[in-house]
């Protein structure tokens, strides 16, 4: 259907582009310093203090069966409108923002893996090839472990 | 629609008038149980009398007629022409119910609500016998000018405001920390006497602004006096609430937040709870259900209980109807423990109540109070005694904003300890004192053992601990207990930021702080870790190890002891106090009982093993032959000690659930399968009975 333009922002992670809605995405940080958790899900990286309010930094490739970020003091952080409050997500590069129009959101590829599908709403056309956009709410719950 | 001066009388109008029903409605529930206390009738009439004039001056018809004829049943009682009786109580609440209801709207718009007051004011006209004619001309020679109320020093302050204050308050102590930071390194002389200064005052600030929000507890308690009245009636039961701790201080915004799922667990604990009027006396309870709503601090955290004397949780119904509705396999159902069982109600539906009462509806989810309490950043816990009753207690920790706390490092990461939670620093010098039980560490400290845990290898941190630990002897409840750090850096002043759910549910951390250098250092869960270090807290039972689910055990923590003749006995650690060791000589006999002098005062001393007649002890025999140093349990039973002679002290450990025999044997109260061994459970009172 035509309508709206999508505005993803896109993100690299583990080799790959990735798109987030970008009415989710607060603010983009330099790498900072990231406090781990000990004990916490994998996918928690860690804390995160953004101007004195102290913020979850989520791991993406854990949720998407990728081993775990190296350091996560070298990476940027995305930082997501999460339902209960900001969030920051690891990714080793920022990009544009990128226009889709509504008519060129496509399925998601049927090769890709099951559990990751969960994790995309769509796959949008980008200068690169397919962009899968990550469901934000869906992709917090897989990445702090949530169990429901 | 009307100019400023009207609106602010309207505003103050509303808040005095919330204040009014307030008092109205504890007042009533009050006036209920004790119908001849003239102060409280009183001041009931006092209210509504109040309430009375000020709707009319504004003109708020409907709450001025309600007002009247409130007053108009409650001129009948002051003049001892008839007692307030239930439906009399029932009555006069609904009128303050309305009159809630009507003032609702007022704050925004300007005029009171359009609701039909004609059915009540009818009503409460019936009730005072007279037509509603004669009780405005009985009224009227009985009005007298009441004195106002007197001023107490207060003044209202703008919520909105006070959150902000709050936060700035904040942001001023986090900018405090990092002036000091910056000013002791740069070694400058007068900037530093004024940085010390601005600390000072920046200290005085936050306690001031943290006070300001605070509100004792007692103000929600009380309301709820009056739930647990309709509760009672709307079920068909007699029940009574009791407060203590009212004097206990919140924060304003938490305080708020726990109204809602109180107010549930309230409900729950009359409507499901407690069972009615014949089956208790056939059980021989009182008719009457007790609820006792308690608060205190402790650590930091604010901790409610809520107990009732009802039927408690019927565990094996509850196992029954998860696996009925498919929540959990036949196989898992089999290998859970009561306390996992139990746990389960915290699951959407899993309410064992078969009907759909009026008041409460199909589990009213005990899963929606824990999300409530949890949201603020509270933990709840239960504690089941079927037949008995139930206990469930919140735990809250105190305002959110500023700790002392004490930092910490174990194998490269720091943490933080709230200053409130600290006993005392030891430096054992390469692990002397630190001894083993049952493969645990402990350390003796001044003929106390000291449960330890190793902070590093609790949460699993790469690395080895250093050999130069320190010992933080901490404290959460009755017992302390050390941890093991690699190193003990400063106190400071923290900002508390709170950790979202998931991070909670590890039982390991109370929140994060940002520290003076902007650094983050996680707060340690005091309380979580008793639990860890196997010890008896305030709240309950000690998991043994971190479970994914938050799981505490109904089960109670008990001391095992040698019996004589190589048996097994043990005792409810909560009344354990310290474990001594005395010397033969320590015991002396006094008018044929045995005492030993202790802590400034004598201590009667009870033989187990003869206290319990069949078991024939033999003493314990030192190297000469000769008898050896005698252990003895120092137990508290109220304000008394009382010293228990045992053959030896095994090691503690949690009451298992399961394999129990009811005991015909005075002085045991039942036998438990303990470590692959009978065991006696011993009823200390009856012991010290036994013995004097």
């Amino acid at each position: 259907m035509s309508g709206p333009a999508r505005r993803l922002c896109s993100a690299r992670i583990g080799g790959r582009w990735f798109g987030l809605p970008v009415e989710r995405v607060q603010e983009v940080l330099r790498p900072s310093e990231v406090t781990p958790v000990p004990q916490a899900p994998a996918g928690v990286a860690g804390l995160l203090n953004l101007r004195g309010q102290i913020v979850e930094a989520l791991d993406p490739r854990v949720p998407l069966g990728l081993a775990a970020t190296a350091d996560p003091r070298a990476c940027m952080h995305v930082v997501l409108r999460g339902p209960d409050g900001p969030l920051s997500l690891l990714a080793d590069e920022v990009g544009d923002v990128i226009e889709v129009p509504e008519e060129e959101a496509e399925p998601l590829p049927p090769t890709m893996d099951e559990p990751a599908r969960r994790l995309f709403s769509a796959a949008a056309r980008g200068r690169d090839g397919l962009l899968p956009v990550f469901d934000v709410d869906r992709l917090i719950e897989a990445g702090s472990g949530r169990r429901r | 629609m009307s100019d400023a001066g009207f609106d602010e009388v309207v505003h103050e109008f509303v808040a005095e008038a919330g204040e009014i029903l307030a008092r109205l409605e504890s007042g009533l529930v009050a006036l209920e149980r004790s119908p001849e206390d003239a102060e409280l009738l009183a001041g009931i009439f006092r209210g509504f009398h109040t309430l009375k004039g000020n709707s009319g001056f504004l003109g708020f018809a409907r709450i001025q007629e309600t007002a009247h004829a409130a007053e108009a049943l409650l001129s009948l009682f002051r003049d001892r022409r008839a007692r307030p009786d239930a439906a009399a109580t029932s009555a006069l609440l609904e009128a303050v119910d309305r009159v809630r209801a009507l003032v609702a709207p007022v704050a925004s718009g300007g005029a009171e609500a359009a609701i039909d007051v004609t059915p009540l004011t009818r009503r409460l006209a019936e009730l005072a016998g007279a037509p509603a004619a004669a009780a405005e001309a009985a009224d009227a020679p009985s009005e007298k000018a009441e004195p106002p109320a007197p001023a107490d020093g207060t003044v209202r302050v703008d919520v909105d405001l006070l959150d902000r204050l709050m936060n700035w308050v904040g942001e001023l102590v986090l900018a405090r920390n990092q002036l000091l930071q910056q000013v002791s390194t740069s070694g400058d002389g007068p900037g530093q006497r004024a940085a010390h200064q601005v600390s000072t005052i920046t200290s005085r600030l936050q306690e001031g602004i943290m006070k300001a929000r605070l509100r004792p507890v007692g103000q929600l308690l009380q309301r709820f006096r009056r739930v647990v009245r309709d509760l009672a009636v709307a079920c068909g039961k007699k029940a009574r609430l009791e407060v203590s701790g009212e004097g206990t201080e919140l924060d304003r915004a938490i305080l708020e937040a726990i109204s809602e799922p109180l107010t549930h667990l309230l409900r729950n604990a009359v409507d499901h709870g407690l069972e009615p009027e014949e089956e208790r006396l056939r059980r021989g309870k009182p008719a009457e259900g007790r609820i006792r709503i308690s608060a205190r601090q402790e650590s930091g955290h604010v901790v409610i209980d809520v107990e009732d004397d009802g039927a408690g949780v019927d565990v094996p119904k509850v196992r029954e109807r998860a696996l009925r509705l498919g929540r959990i396999d036949a196989e898992r159902a089999a290998g859970m423990s009561a306390a996992e069982t139990l746990n389960l109600i915290f699951e959407r539906g899993l309410s064992t109540s078969d009907a759909v009462t009026r008041v409460s509806g199909r589990g009213v989810g005990m899963d929606v109070v824990k999300t409530q309490v949890e949201r603020v950043g509270g933990t709840l816990e239960l504690r089941n005694a079927p037949g008995h009753g139930l206990t469930l207690r919140i735990r809250i920790p105190l305002t959110l904003a500023i700790l002392p706390a004490l930092i910490v490092s174990a194998r490269g990461g720091r943490f933080a300890l709230p200053q409130g939670s600290l006993v005392e620093l030891i430096r054992p010098g390469e692990g002397a004192g630190v001894e083993r039980i049952h493969d645990a560490p402990v350390y003796r400290l001044r003929d106390r053992l000291l449960p330890l845990l190793d902070l590093g290898a609790l949460l699993g941190l790469a690395g080895e601990s250093s050999a130069a630990s320190t010992i933080v002897v901490l404290k959460a409840g009755e017992e302390p207990f050390g941890l093991l750090v690699d190193g003990v850096h400063d106190t400071e002043e923290v900002v508390v930021k709170s950790l979202s759910p998931r991070l909670r549910e590890l039982d390991l951390y109370a929140g994060a702080a940002i520290l003076g250098d902007a650094r983050i250092a996680l707060i340690l869960d005091v309380a979580g870790l008793a639990r860890r270090a196997r010890l008896k807290t305030e709240g309950g039972a000690a998991a043994s190890a971190p479970r994914s689910v938050p799981a505490v055990p109904a089960s109670r923590p008990l001391l095992l002891l040698k019996g004589g003749d190589d048996g097994r006995m043990a005792i409810d650690l909560a009344g354990v106090e310290r474990l001594e060791v005395f010397p033969p000589e320590a015991i002396e006999r006094v008018g044929g009982r045995e005492v030993a002098q202790y802590r400034g005062g004598i201590l009667p001393l009870v033989r187990v093993a003869e206290a319990l007649p069949e078991r024939r002890a033999r003493r314990r025999a030192g190297p000469a032959g000769e008898p050896g140093p005698v252990p003895v349990v120092v137990h508290r039973q109220g304000d008394a000690l009382v010293g228990l002679v045992v053959e030896g002290i095994l090691d503690i450990l949690d009451e298992p659930a399961g394999a129990e025999r009811p005991s015909s044997r005075p002085g045991v109260l039942r036998c438990v399968v303990a470590r692959g061994r009978v065991t006696e459970l011993l009823d200390v009172g009856r012991l010290m009975e036994a013995g004097s």
